[in-house]
């Protein structure tokens, strides 16, 4: 459109910090805050009226919504006779619609009687700097240098710095009253090298805890296992484990067992002997971060984690073959006992799960 | 379906009156007819018309199915991309063939890393004829009865325990890759677990047992019937339950609701703002005596 | 008043109320309010405050859902609390819920199912508590957004933006410790990742995540932990940070735009009372009866689907709540095997980088953007009037930037969901993901700030010009062209009310007796970041320039007023010159 070429005034100006800079008038001059103008409602007595009794009938409505609000809660049953609307939860649905329309329509009433019929003049007020003015700051400091100077405390290094330094060593022992969250030797690192599996264990199916048969298991079959003491009974003469210890052994132990090919199965080196038939059993428990990780796929046999997608090819070692996690799942030596079960040959030869700044020192 | 249902949160004993059992009996065996007359000859009649059968199946197989999966059924062996195009049919037994076939999932459109749920190309008589020809070339898992997937002949009690034990079943086994609501999850390389929902309860058993594509399998000797049972039923039970909490947003999870407060919550907000600090309509009129 | 005269604003506070306030009698409540003023005098702070005016415009309430969310927020989890029984201890379900009757859980998650679906309105409270946590991190994003885009975090409000800052904060930890309460599936997972993240922590990561757990994950004592957290701790400096941050907001008065009659010394609008009181009480129940709706209607964290938390049970889309979902992101586009051993010590690269440096990182960052700022340009002004973004390139850039690296580490944080929905491959979306978190916010810096730079000459254009008209005229000579009219002088005013950029130059690098001047070489720095902020910026048009071209116009007028057809006045430029070819028309 313009045919002027306005690049001199246009760029910015080039200014030099400590010279007051130059403050050009204004390209226009302000106007000044515009007239007031009036609303319909405020010269119009029917439109006043009419806006009068909308916001009449919001709060109305409003005041219906309630109290179908309470005859919803008393009507609609929950518990174990959930009544449904539309295949929804009847209670939560209309309790909320209720609860929500009245408070919605309170609130239209009131901003519509904000916008409509009260006075809506534009009023100004003045600024005033942020900072102090320059008098009492130089009060407040001769205040401060006084109380200091009465204290003495300038004055007095020895009592300044033995009082610093006391306060300052007071946070030792609020340090020290946080050791005792993990109490005693619960703040045992060293069990995270170490999980509930032993020699000669049985792998069981976790949520039902039954012994899993070798021969049973065919090409292609993922088990979520778990170790047999964690399915403790009178026969298999397991402690029953309660608790924190219960949670944190499960959490450790979870494993999954596959069977493939044999020939699919690259062993690593010294786990050869770690495999039956081709059935192979890895820490079920994500090296990166430490999420339950079974997203199996049969045919390429990788193992995919759910929450930050780490793959690992379960047929070449657990080698990771794509995502953030760095190292290979551990794998769990099996074994068969005399009645054809699967066992543990032994404990993870390595600590299972996310990675830890001593990990490889255990 | 009664738009207000006064008695639909309980899922078994209220919900269930005497006369409603029959009723649920009599619908299961509705639905299921075309699958007895399926596969009942099969199983009935004499050895004459089972050979029968496989012919016609053969002949099906042939036309069908052989160009990927090798004339007898012995598989192609290519390798593409770690996936193998035609797999060997030998052992796959009549469950895989029901399933695959009767989902409309073979024959494939195209090759693929997964072959998706489509329409069903052929009728229940040539389902029945292929999965018996495939079944004649090895032994494999055979097609399940109503009886395997089916908790209707249990008392209230074992149902009960059946639907708790079969949804622990099901977020252990289950839900990594086929998600909480069984809404079905994303998978490496595009591919992904799908949705259960709709599913029914044979084909869910059939793919527990024959593990389809890249799925695992859950043999008898690693998920037992009745626990494969026992996941069908919680199955069952969540699609009977009623959103309680109103509308599920896709039932994916966090990142669809984060989604839904962004759009509607800070939406409807921001846009409520926008209208209360909007000027009004102004009149030309002035005030008189302002 | 008279319809034509200007408001005085020398005054402190001036209405266009004519009618006097007529004393009456005392009543009831008159003494009442003497009884309590003789005792708290309050009559003199509220004096100055009731009538404190605040600017009306939409971006102003963003700030306001992020504080009536926070209300409904203490109101529903108060209910909560009348039932929620934090602890670990284990029982076997027996409540209303068939799917999960006879199977072992916390009391935690079998008091959240005995909320859902025993209590009354308690699935209600506890959807609309989740929703409104939501939406509370949410709107204070939005808020943020305004507020540095606008320019209202500059000088004198540095202190309050830092204030936001830690806010934000705190309103993800608060809402990471209130999800990981019910004790589900889907929390559990979350606290298993958080404990992986612990112990990526160098030297002290184990011992950090034993003492938090009191004793190896998961232990018995992490939920009452994160309910005393949740409850008091963070709520108790939340409120007071909120409330430090409207005693500065009423400090300083309400930042404005620009605008006829509205100056860096003054502040216009409605008064508290009252407008502005009815305007943002009534926003409060609208924010309260949007999450009630939300509430009743979406479905959020169905706890009784995910089932107890079971350390070795998983579901797919397992992922945070949305304003964890940028770390996330970040955890899951890390390349394979960033992790290294050190003097047989573990350096985890792969967590550190995405959740330990990055994070921490980013809000350092936030914070410092105002003090980078004055920096750069060395105002030490005070600013009250906001500028448009597009008036300050550089900065708008540099937070699309941040926007587009935020947005898309939180796409990578859903990328399972989006490789479903699209029917995409996960592995192509993370590869993708690595690139473009590097590209994107550098495409995004520097298209936003073209776009700027465009808009700016496009209103000194609708300043010189006027505006289009749309009135498409044809010349004598067969030409087409637009018909432009002069915009209003208030909006012409609006235009220009910004200020010129100044660039910042260096001192002489040496004194006179040759000496380095010190700090030259941060002064440098300054001067050349200085250039970068504002050199290619558009300002605005001198007193003069403007003048010239009404001058101009008005002269287009004249020739035009002896025409009997409409002519949009340019193809009169430079008529002379447009016969002879070799003069080129935009010289002269």
């Amino acid at each position: 459109m313009s045919h002027d070429d306005h690049s001199t005034a246009l760029t910015p100006e080039v200014h030099d910090s400590h010279v007051p800079t130059h403050r050009e008038v204004e390209p226009l001059a302000d106007p000044g805050l515009p007239p007031h103008t009036w609303r319909p409602t405020d010269v119009d007595p029917k439109a006043e009226k009419r806006a009068e009794r909308q916001i009449a009938a919001m709060f109305i409505a409003a005041m219906i919504m309630a109290v179908l609000f309470v005859v919803a809660y008393f009507s609609f049953e929950v518990g174990d006779n959930w009544d449904t609307f539309a295949g929804m939860g009847a209670s939560t649905v209309s309790l909320g619609v209720t609860l929500g329309l009245s408070l919605l329509l309170i609130g239209i009433g009131i901003i519509h009687l904000a916008r409509k019929l009260m006075a809506d003049a534009e009023m100004v007020e003045m600024r005033h700097p942020a900072a102090s003015p320059q008098e009492d700051r130089d009060a407040t400091i001769q205040a401060l240098t006084d109380g200091l100077d009465e204290a003495g405390i300038g004055r007095r290094p020895l009592v300044r710095n033995t009082m610093l330094g006391a306060m300052g060593v007071l946070g030792l022992p609020v340090v020290v009253l946080l050791r005792d969250l993990a109490p005693g030797d619960a703040l045992d690192t060293s069990k995270l090298a170490h999980t509930i599996w032993e020699p000669e264990m049985r792998l069981v199916r976790d949520v039902v805890g039954t012994p899993i048969l070798a021969s049973e298991i065919e090409v292609g079959d993922l088990i979520n296992a778990a170790p047999e003491a964690m399915f403790p009974t009178e026969e298999n003469g397991y402690p029953e484990l309660e608790g924190a210890e219960e949670q944190s052994e499960k959490a450790k132990g979870a494993i999954i067992i596959v069977r493939m090919d044999p020939d699919d199965i690259t062993p690593a080196k010294g786990r050869e002997k770690w495999t039956v038939d081709g059935i192979i059993c890895y820490s079920k428990i994500c090296t990166h971060v430490g999420c339950p990780i079974s997203l199996y796929e049969r045919t390429t046999h990788h193992v995919l984690c759910p929450c930050h997608q780490s793959t690992f090819d379960l047929a070449d070692a657990a080698k990771v073959v794509f995502g953030p996690a760095a190292r290979p799942l551990p794998q769990l030596p099996l074994a068969v006992d005399g009645e054809g079960y699967l066992v543990a040959q032994s404990d993870f030869n390595e600590p299972i799960g996310a990675s830890y700044w001593e990990r490889e020192k255990q | 379906m009664r738009v207000l249902n006064r008695t639909a949160g309980r899922l078994s004993r209220h919900r269930r009156g005497p006369l409603a059992g029959l009723a649920v009996l009599l619908l299961g065996l509705l639905i299921s007819g075309s699958l007895y007359t399926a596969f009942a000859p099969a199983q009935a009649t004499s050895q004459a018309s089972q050979a029968d059968q496989v012919a016609q199946g053969k002949e099906l197989f042939l036309a069908s199915c052989a160009f990927c999966h090798g004339k007898n059924g012995e598989g192609i062996p290519t390798v593409r991309d770690g996936y193998q195009i035609g797999p060997s049919l030998v052992g796959v037994g009549a469950a895989a063939v029901d399933f695959q076939v009767g989902t409309g999932r073979m024959p494939m459109a195209s090759p693929g890393a997964q072959a998706p749920r489509k329409a069903v190309v052929f009728n229940d008589e040539e389902v029945a004829a292929l999965a018996a020809y495939v079944a004649s070339l090895a032994p494999g898992p055979a097609i399940p009865n109503q009886s395997d997937y089916s908790i209707e002949g249990l008392s209230e009690e074992e149902r009960q325990e059946a639907i708790s034990r079969g949804g622990q079943i099901f977020l252990t086994n289950c839900t990594a890759c086929h998600n909480f609501n069984g809404a079905g999850g994303a998978m490496p390389r595009g591919g992904y677990a799908p949705s259960l929902h709709g599913v029914e309860g044979k084909y869910i058993y059939e793919a527990l047992l024959t593990g389809p594509q890249n799925m695992p399998n859950f043999s008898n000797g690693n998920l037992s019937p009745d626990e494969k049972r026992d996941v069908i039923a919680y199955l069952d039970s969540i699609e009977d339950t009623p959103e309680y909490a109103g509308f599920a947003l896709g039932g994916l999870g966090p990142v669809s609701e984060g989604l839904f407060a962004w759009l509607a919550g800070i939406g409807s907000l921001v846009g409520a703002a926008v209208w209360i600090a909007s000027h009004t309509t102004r009149s030309k009129k002035s005030k008189v005596n302002a | 008043m008279s319809t034509d005269s200007r408001l005085d604003t020398s005054k402190v506070a001036t209405s266009n109320r004519t009618d006097a306030a007529t004393a009456s009698k005392p009543s009831p409540a008159g003494s009442l309010a003497s009884w309590a003023d003789d005792r708290l005098g309050l009559a003199t702070v509220m004096k100055k405050n009731l009538r404190k005016v605040f600017p009306d415009h939409w971006s102003f309430m963003l700030g306001e859902i992020a504080l009536w969310s926070f209300v409904v927020l203490l109101l529903t989890g108060v209910f909560l609390t009348l039932w929620f029984n934090p602890s670990m201890g284990h029982v076997t379900y027996e409540g209303s819920y068939d799917q999960l009757r006879g199977i072992g859980m916390s009391e935690a998650m079998a008091s959240t199912l005995n909320i859902s679906f025993d209590v009354r309105g308690g699935l209600l409270m506890r959807q609309m508590h989740h929703w409104a946590a939501m939406i509370f991190i949410a709107s204070m994003m939005v808020h943020l957004l305004r507020v540095y885009f606008t320019g209202a975090h500059r000088k004198p409000r540095e202190l309050n933006w830092l204030i936001g800052c830690v806010l934000l904060l705190l309103g993800t930890l608060e809402g990471f410790t209130g999800y990981s309460l019910p004790d589900d599936l889907l929390s559990g997972t979350g606290v298993r990742a958080a404990d992986g993240f612990l112990k990526a922590t160098p030297v002290a990561g184990s011992y950090m995540s034993f003492l938090l757990f009191g004793g190896e994950f998961p232990g018995e004592s992490i939920i009452p932990r994160l309910y005393i957290v949740h409850v008091l701790l963070i709520p108790g400096i939340l409120l007071a940070l909120i409330a430090a941050h409207m005693l500065l907001l009423v400090y300083h008065k309400h930042t404005q735009w620009p605008g006829p009659g509205r100056t860096e010394q003054n502040v216009v609008g409605y008064p508290m009372l009252p407008v502005y009181a009815a305007k943002a009480g009534g926003f409060f129940f609208m924010v309260f009866g949007v999450i009630a709706l939300m509430g009743g209607l979406l479905s959020i964290n169905p706890v009784w689907k995910f089932g107890p938390y079971d350390p070795t049970k998983v579901t797919a889309g397992s992922q945070p709540d949305w304003y964890m979902g940028w770390p996330d992101g970040l955890l899951r586009i890390m390349p394979t095997g960033w992790e290294s051993v050190i003097f047989g010590y573990t350096i985890s690269w792969n967590v550190m980088i995405p959740i330990l440096i990055v994070p921490p990182l980013m809000l350092v960052v936030l914070m410092l953007l105002p003090f980078v700022e004055g920096w750069i340009t060395g105002d030490k002004r005070d600013h009250h009037l906001l500028q448009r973004p597009r008036n300050a390139p550089t900065r708008t850039a540099v937070m699309v930037a941040l926007m587009t690296f935020y947005g898309l580490a939180w796409a990578a944080g859903g990328n399972d969901i989006i490789a479903i929905k699209l029917h995409a491959s996960i592995n192509q979306i993370t590869y993708f993901m690595r690139v473009a978190i590097f590209v994107g916010p550098v495409i995004a810096f520097w298209i936003t700030r073209r776009w700027c730079i465009s808009l700016q000459r496009h209103d000194n254009e609708v300043l010189l010009h006027g505006y289009e008209t749309g009135i498409i005229t044809r010349s004598p000579e067969g030409q087409y062209a637009e018909r432009h009219l002069p915009i209003s002088g208030s909006s012409a005013y609006t235009l220009t009310a910004r200020e010129r950029d100044e660039i910042h130059a260096v001192q002489g690098d040496t004194d006179a007796a040759g000496v380095a001047a010190p700090n030259s070489r941060s002064e440098k720095l300054r001067a050349k970041l200085s250039s970068w902020m504002y050199s290619n910026n558009v300002q605005k048009p001198t007193r003069a320039e403007l003048e010239e071209a009404h001058h101009h116009a008005e002269h287009e007028a004249e020739l035009q007023s002896g025409l009997d057809h409409p002519v949009d006045g340019h193809q009169f430029d430079d008529h002379r010159l447009r016969d002879t070819d070799e003069v080129p028309l935009r010289d002269h």
